[in-house]
């Protein structure tokens, strides 16, 4: 257990070294002042250039200067916007739960819905009801993340009118950055109607995340559907069915658990996916995500936010990948201790 | 089974799309005591001295702020405001200004005024762009783009408080567009105390981020790119019904703007595109309103530069381009052309001006003679905003292009983001530029000396770097009179020596248009500058 930990913590750690390595390194390749992509600040004269060098270490050799910007990055300083002039984490603070909290529901969904029915298709192996279930899904997989978001748009919003398309909530509604879960947050705030405001971010919420959460739920029914025809084939299942045992005995006893095991780690993969597409869809329903806050920042050039939205994106995609991992280790007896930890 | 869990979930989803939508019943009054205004861009501070961006001026102006004199929306004739009445002495040297008393400044989170509004603070907002020496005129940069253009500062002998609710202004020379510059957009009165404050804790330069003014609104909080908040001035000294809130919701893109008027997540949308005016007409709940526009859309070239710098150059080059051909391209009809830098609008706008007409033959037998070869290469630099008067630069600059090539000059189109723009163009970095000019009174003068006089120059608004003395002694002896008679026979010939030194080509007079849902009540267009809320609420 402990082994397996450390191994993991091994990996994170040197993974996110790679990563802060690849972040650091973007200040000199980005075009501009090496310093101003550091720090987000464009020294007005030579004096307070030369104290921002020293601060950021540019007298001495990279590899001090790594150092020195690891300890930054520990410390929270990560530097300052340079089209807000606001400090980077704060920035990141607002954008990256956003887009947390858009993936969370859409996963929910995805598990909610796509499990079960991957089950059900799987029991029902090649009857009509499974062929039917797999398509759908195959064509919902294959949607583009961007049409469908645009489709729901043009249907939701501006045809029928039912659905808002920008934004987490209505702008009427002041709501204090607590949580960053806005849903959380409106039940938080003081001195407006709770109530109202939960039902408006839920009304806004709704579109984007069906249109995420769509083509993980198919993703979800094809994972788990193979997996059970998987089971069902084992030498066990024929055994139990010999030996007399019903239908649900059998799903209860032998699949349930046996199919879910080979999902966990696939999961991990579609985790890369959902962020990815919530990252897309953000910018089509103006949500204000980590996905929507880096296209302002390719869009305007703000170096040192694409340098830190980079670290920041790819640090949470390995987490969770990682968290995954290390939990399908922990709890699948199957898998050898000595095997390595795999990002 | 199958058909049945389908159906299930069908039913499922739909409720929970239901329950969603059907949470926002345009009944509840939540929602009818706020107004969001979709505004196309962020502004760049909170005091509209500072700058002369239709942006700033739209999120401060009119909401924030107050000034001494209106221009009423419909007539332009000017109106009392904070003055509540004026006099000029007979040699037009000495304005007298009688203030209104019992207006409050806003109490907000950051400053309680002790005290009301007085002439301490008339004196403090004309002396800090008025007075080099001034505390204040170094704060935030030290440049008042608007006032400069005018050389307003150098004009002003003096401005002296007679007692707490009177102000006396004298001149150096007669200005008979005087009046019409207090009444603009930029001269906005600040609080004095509320300066004094700030210098006392060391901070003067939140005084134009933090704003306190004495208008309909006052200012809660900005975030950069998402939105501006501002909350109801229930002291406000006019007697309107307004809105409980006031939302600016930062939306760059138009079609975005429009989707979200539809939608009813805006309630009033800036800049509509010209391709989509049709669709709004088309909807039921939402209104066009539409005036011919106080403004002017122009192709300029950078005089300073050669072969620009000769005026044949640029006659040939005005004669290469179909003016009418750009004016539906790119404003869809929603324009008329321009001959002169003066719209229809203006009571000085002259009907039988010259104007140039295509003619490519001329226009390279003209190059020929000023020595300008087939495969000269010139820049064309287009605005990336979209402003009323050049909805689509960009579209505008390939067109122009096209002409170009037809005499063989092969023109290349530049832009960047607005700020850099700005500051390159200001740098004098461009050949050539399509830009324009929104005037902030009825006045001509307002076009005329901010465009194309030479103390234009370094505040930035004359993009042709163009001086003439000729030009600017003509536009100082129309201000010598009061007679618009006799101001009119200037202008005609201001119109004439540029139509002989065409510095610029006018291209357009726009429409201007505001579309907003017709729940609004209130909602009007100001043809004298930017957008107001004041005395808007939505109906109950």
């Amino acid at each position: 257990m402990i082994t397996i930990l450390t191994r993991y913590l091994t990996l994170f750690v040197l993974t996110l070294l790679v990563l802060a390595a690849l972040s650091f390194s973007l200040a000199y390749l980005f075009p501009g002042d090496v310093l101003t992509n550091l720090s987000g600040i464009t020294p007005q004269n030579e004096i307070q250039r030369e104290a921002l060098a020293r601060q950021y270490k540019l007298d001495q050799g990279y590899f001090f200067q790594f150092i020195h910007y690891i300890g930054q990055l520990l410390s929270g300083n990560w530097g300052y916007s340079f089209i807000s002039g606001l400090p980077l984490r704060d920035e990141i603070g607002i954008a990256m739960p956003a887009t947390i909290e858009l993936s969370t529901y859409a996963m929910l969904i995805a598990i909610v819905i796509g499990i079960p029915v991957g089950y059900y298709a799987g029991m029902k192996g090649y009857t009509t009801a499974d062929h039917t279930i797999n398509s759908i899904s195959l064509f919902s997989y294959s949607f583009p993340v961007y049409w469908l978001a645009l489709v729901f748009i043009l249907v939701f919003s501006l045809e029928l009118g039912i659905a808002p398309l920008s934004g987490r909530i209505s702008l009427l509604f002041d709501i204090p950055n607590v949580t960053g879960f806005i849903l959380i947050d409106t039940l938080l705030a003081d001195g407006i109607d709770r109530g109202l405001a939960f039902r408006d971010a839920l009304h806004h919420m709704v579109l984007p995340t069906l249109a995420i959460a769509i083509i993980t739920t198919a993703a979800m029914i094809r994972l788990t559907r193979r997996s059970v025809i998987d089971v069902l084939s084992r030498p066990y299942i024929t055994a139990a069915r010999s030996r007399g045992l019903s239908r649900w005995q059998i799903f209860s006893r032998h699949i349930l658990r046996n199919a879910l095991l080979p999902i966990l780690p696939l999961m991990a993969i579609q985790i890369t996916t959902l962020i990815t597409n919530a990252m897309i869809v953000e910018t089509l329903f103006s949500w204000p995500g980590i996905g929507n806050w880096l296209i302002q920042a390719i869009y305007q050039r703000d170096y040192p936010a694409l340098r830190i939205g980079m670290l920041a994106v790819s640090t949470l995609v390995i987490t969770l990948t990682i968290l995954i991992d290390l939990f399908n280790r922990l709890i699948d007896p199957s898998r050898e201790k000595y095997e390595r930890g795999t990002v | 089974m199958f058909a049945g869990f389908v159906r299930r979930c069908c039913v499922i989803l739909t409720t929970a799309l239901c329950v969603a939508a059907c949470s926002k019943s345009p009944q509840d009054s939540f929602y009818q005591s706020g107004i969001v205004y979709c505004s196309e861009s962020n502004p760049v501070n909170f005091n509209p001295q500072l700058d002369t961006s239709g942006t700033t001026s739209d999120a401060t102006s009119h909401q924030i702020y107050g000034r001494l004199l209106d221009f009423e929306p419909d007539t332009g004739r000017i109106i009392p405001s904070l003055a509540e009445s004026w006099l000029i002495s007979d040699d037009g040297l000495t304005y007298t200004f009688q203030l209104r008393k019992d207006v409050n400044f806003h109490t907000t989170e950051y400053f309680t005024p002790s005290r009301t509004f007085n002439a301490d603070d008339v004196l403090f907002s004309i002396n800090r762009w008025r007075l080099p020496s001034h505390p204040y005129h170094n704060v935030s940069g030290g440049r008042y783009p608007y006032f400069e253009s005018l050389g307003l500062a150098e004009n002003i002998a003096s401005v002296s408080r007679i007692n707490g609710y009177r102000v006396e202004i004298t001149l150096q020379r007669r200005d008979s567009s005087f009046l019409a510059n207090l009444a603009t957009d930029f001269s906005v009165i600040l609080s004095e105390e509320y300066a004094q404050h700030l210098l006392n804790r060391g901070v003067p330069e939140r005084i134009d981020h933090f704003p306190i003014g004495t208008g309909p609104f006052k200012f809660d909080s900005y975030r950069k790119d998402h939105y501006i908040r501002y909350q109801r001035n229930d002291n406000y000294w006019k007697n309107e019904v307004t809105a409980e809130q006031l939302i600016y919701d930062i939306t760059p893109k138009s079609s975005l703007r429009l989707a979200k008027l539809i939608t009813s997540e805006c309630d009033a949308i800036a800049f509509p595109a010209q391709t989509e005016l049709e669709i709004i007409r088309n909807r039921e709940n939402l209104l066009l309103a539409e005036k011919p526009g106080l403004n002017i859309g122009f192709w300029a070239f950078n005089t300073q530069r050669p072969p620009f710098d000769n005026p044949d150059v640029r006659r040939a080059l005005a004669f290469a381009i179909d003016k009418n051909t750009l004016l539906e391209a790119v404003y869809f009809g929603s324009a008329t052309r321009a001959k002169t830098l003066l719209p229809g609008a203006s009571w000085a706008y002259q009907a039988d001006a010259d104007d140039t007409a295509y003619n490519p033959v001329l226009a390279r037998k003209l190059l020929d003679d000023a020595g300008v070869e087939p495969g000269f290469t010139m820049t064309i630099w287009a605005i990336p905003v979209e402003r009323a008067y050049n909805p689509n630069a960009a579209k505008m600059a390939e067109l122009i292009q096209r002409y170009l090539a037809d005499v063989g000059i092969r023109a290349t189109i530049v832009t960047y983001d607005w700020t850099t723009f700005r500051r390159h163009l200001r740098e004098g970095l461009h050949d050539s530029v399509l830009i324009g000019w929104s005037a902030d009174n009825g006045d001509p003068d307002n076009f005329y000396r901010p465009l194309l006089s030479c103390g234009a120059i370094p505040s930035g608004t004359n993009r042709a770097m163009w001086c003439n003395n000729d030009y600017d002694k003509l536009l100082n002896q129309a201000l010598q009179t009061e007679d618009t008679a006799q101001r009119k026979a200037i202008y005609q010939q201001v119109n004439r020596l540029l139509y002989e030194q065409l510095p610029i080509v006018p291209i357009a007079h726009a429409y201007r248009y505001r579309a907003y849902r017709d729940e609004l009540e209130g909602m009007t267009i100001n043809p004298y500058g930017g957008v107001r809320f004041g005395g808007v609420s939505k109906a109950q």
